[in-house]
């Protein structure tokens, strides 16, 4: 019998095995301390517009503006220093698609898990409602709603929740479904166990690998809906800008030879998605009884 | 008079879900299956306290079902199921933790993200027979008394082999301290030599605990070897009942007598030969039973009252029940020229 070894550690030690999966997770963390410590990190706070300086706009890589600093990624067309500009974008871009990703898992999760457990009518009528949503794209719904809704971080949290808990609710149904016929869940409700107990402490648990992987993808996916909303001018205001609308921004300009203003977000976008879907793929294979060894 | 533990004419029927896609389909000509499944038809069984009824049946024959029915799993279409006269469903829900159940297979009854040791303290704990504080010890007194280490409590069911794992799953069956345990082929998916292991860990524990047993299993070897009375189930219904030995000895039923010559053995008579008589074809779908007697088919003794009659479960001897027109002259005959079983 091997030593003492939590599904954890073990998980871990399988993950280290794959090179490029490491490597992007360390991309992920790196750039998301970045972004969270931004404010510390780059030379202007791109918000405060006292620090801005039309003059300075559209300026290429490398230039030296009023500041008195050397713009390493040139500025956008509101004068701003563009690397402080996407290290804030990816502030935004992050927490918001990893709060939409949290709220989706958590009411996706409950949908499905309830569904699957309850059974009967409620079964029939929540799976419908989730099987109509995912009949449509997500963009679409996730449009309707912020048009609706109004700009804001909240409310493009809760149009991304809306697009995207569908696919947590299904894929939770789906594992909860075949969870439930199990012995371990007869054994705990022989013994008597009160359903909240056998669903949370024995469901919810079992269910939790393939939502994770479709979390990990669920949160790169978020970002890339709302860097769309943003590049469509329906994300946040033009003052806050997120990745999404700083590739929008400088969208006009790329014919022009300004190519900097929407490249670099743009670069700095996929590179977070890549490495995060790098990281889901492969916690998705190690999830995969098939292709264990 | 009031049995301890009482199944009284349980019935069990699956009914197919007709969903609306169905009943389009079968609208337009599709052969949609509306007949219900009877997998337990009307089979009352008393337990006496402190003993244990072994419960055999070809697979399929709905013995376990009927376990899952005696647990309070599964609520019965018809009948009731008490214990100490007090009804074990309330509300469709099972209402009392005297009954305990150790399932056949010890690789799918425990939770596999959950450390043994939290498994076996779950049920005490949220039953409040011992504190969250308590819990360790009382897991650990478990552990040893079933035969493990208690430094394994820390570890997943992973870890272990079938026979650990089924003796973790009787800890957490006993650790509720249960008067009645209900064994669902408790040692049918363990390697024989483990088997023995876990029989005499339970036989050890029964007389120790002073449990009454419900003892399901397809291996009469191993029901001999336990219980005290049994009871043969075909297709979903009792057809012999009675103490073990008697049983074993003078079968009263045509189907427990060929199920007891069906188990291979070796004749050492003259050279070691394996000899066995296996029951002549297939147990009949459930979903349409033959008419009359439901063995009728497939009885070597059948005779043309039984295509037409079904057999009543009735007294045959004292405290002796079978369902066949012919018992007594089975009785009569069998123990001259019954040699079937001498494992």
């Amino acid at each position: 019998m091997s030593e003492q070894q939590s599904p954890f550690r073990r998980f871990w030690s399988e993950f280290q095995e794959n090179r490029f999966a490491v490597l992007a997770l360390i991309v992920v963390v790196v750039m998301a301390l970045l972004a969270f410590f931004a404010p510390h990190v780059v030379p202007q706070n791109p918000y405060d517009l006292e620090n801005l300086s039309l003059l300075d706009a559209r300026r290429p890589p490398g230039f030296v503006g009023s500041g008195g600093y050397s713009h390493l990624l040139g500025t956008d067309p509101q004068g701003r220093d563009l690397l402080s500009a996407i290290l804030y974008g990816l502030r935004i871009s992050i927490l918001i698609g990893l709060a939409a990703g949290v709220v989706a898992l958590a009411l996706g999760t409950t949908v499905g898990i309830a569904a699957a457990y309850v059974g009967g009518r409620l079964e029939s009528v929540l799976m419908r409602i989730v099987d109509l949503q995912l009949s449509f794209p997500a963009i679409l719904l996730a449009l309707v709603l912020v048009a609706l809704l109004g700009q804001g971080k909240g409310q493009l949290i809760t149009a991304l929740v809306a697009a995207q808990y569908a696919y947590f609710a299904r894929t939770a149904y789906g594992a909860a479904k075949g969870e439930r016929r199990k012995d371990y869940i007869e054994a705990a409700l022989a013994t008597p166990l009160s359903g909240r107990q056998v669903a949370f402490r024995h469901l919810l648990p079992n269910c939790l690998p393939p939502l994770i992987v479709v979390a990990t993808v669920q949160i790169a996916n978020a970002i890339s809906l709302e860097a769309t909303l943003s590049f469509l001018g329906l994300g946040l205001p033009v003052t806050e800008p997120s990745l999404g609308m700083l590739i929008s921004n400088g969208f006009p300009y790329m014919m022009s030879g300004r190519y900097w203003i929407s490249v670099y977000p743009g670069i700095a976008l996929i590179i977070l998605i890549v490495a995060i879907n790098m990281v889901g793929d492969q916690i998705r294979d190690q999830f995969n009884p098939r292709l264990r060894k | 008079m009031t049995a301890f533990f009482r199944i009284d004419r349980v019935s069990r029927a699956f009914a197919p879900e007709i969903t609306l896609g169905d009943r389009i389909a079968a609208k337009l000509g599709a052969r949609v299956e509306t007949r219900s499944l009877q997998a337990v038809n009307a089979v009352t069984l008393e337990l006496a306290k402190g003993e244990t009824l072994g419960l055999v049946g070809e697979s399929g024959c709905g013995k376990s079902t009927l376990g899952r029915v005696a647990a309070g799993i599964l609520p019965p279409s018809s009948g009731t199921v008490a214990l100490d006269g007090k009804p074990v469903l309330l509300n469709g829900r099972k209402a009392t933790t005297r009954i305990q159940t150790v399932f056949q297979d010890p690789f799918a009854s425990l939770d596999p993200r959950m450390k043994v040791g939290e498994t076996v303290a779950e049920g005490p704990v949220a039953h409040g027979l011992v504190s969250q504080a308590k819990a360790g010890e009382y897991v650990s007194e478990w552990f040893a008394r079933v035969g493990l280490d208690p430094a394994f409590a820390g570890r997943y069911p992973h870890q272990f082999s079938g026979g650990q794992r089924q003796r973790i799953a009787i800890a957490r069956a006993l650790a509720m301290k249960p008067d009645l345990l209900i064994c669902d082929e408790p040692v049918a998916s363990l390697d024989v030599s483990i088997q023995a292991q876990i029989l005499n860990l339970f036989l050890h524990l029964r007389r120790e605990l002073n449990l009454t047993c419900l003892f399901i299993s397809h291996d009469l070897s191993v029901v001999r070897h336990v219980s005290d009375r049994m009871a043969v189930m075909y297709l979903g219904r009792v057809v012999e009942q009675g103490e073990t030995a008697q049983l074993f000895e003078t079968p009263a039923h045509p189907y427990t007598r060929a199920l007891l010559a069906s188990v291979p053995k070796l004749t050492l008579d003259d050279e070691a030969i394996v000899h066995f008589e296996p029951i002549e074809g297939e147990i009949p779908s459930p979903l349409s039973p033959p008419p009359g007697c439901h063995f009728s088919p497939r009885c070597a003794f059948v005779q043309e009252r039984c295509r037409r009659e079904a057999p009543e479960l009735r007294e045959v001897q004292e405290r002796r029940f079978a369902a066949c027109h012919f018992s007594e002259s089975l009785i009569e005959q069998g123990s001259s020229d019954f040699k079937g079983f001498d494992r």
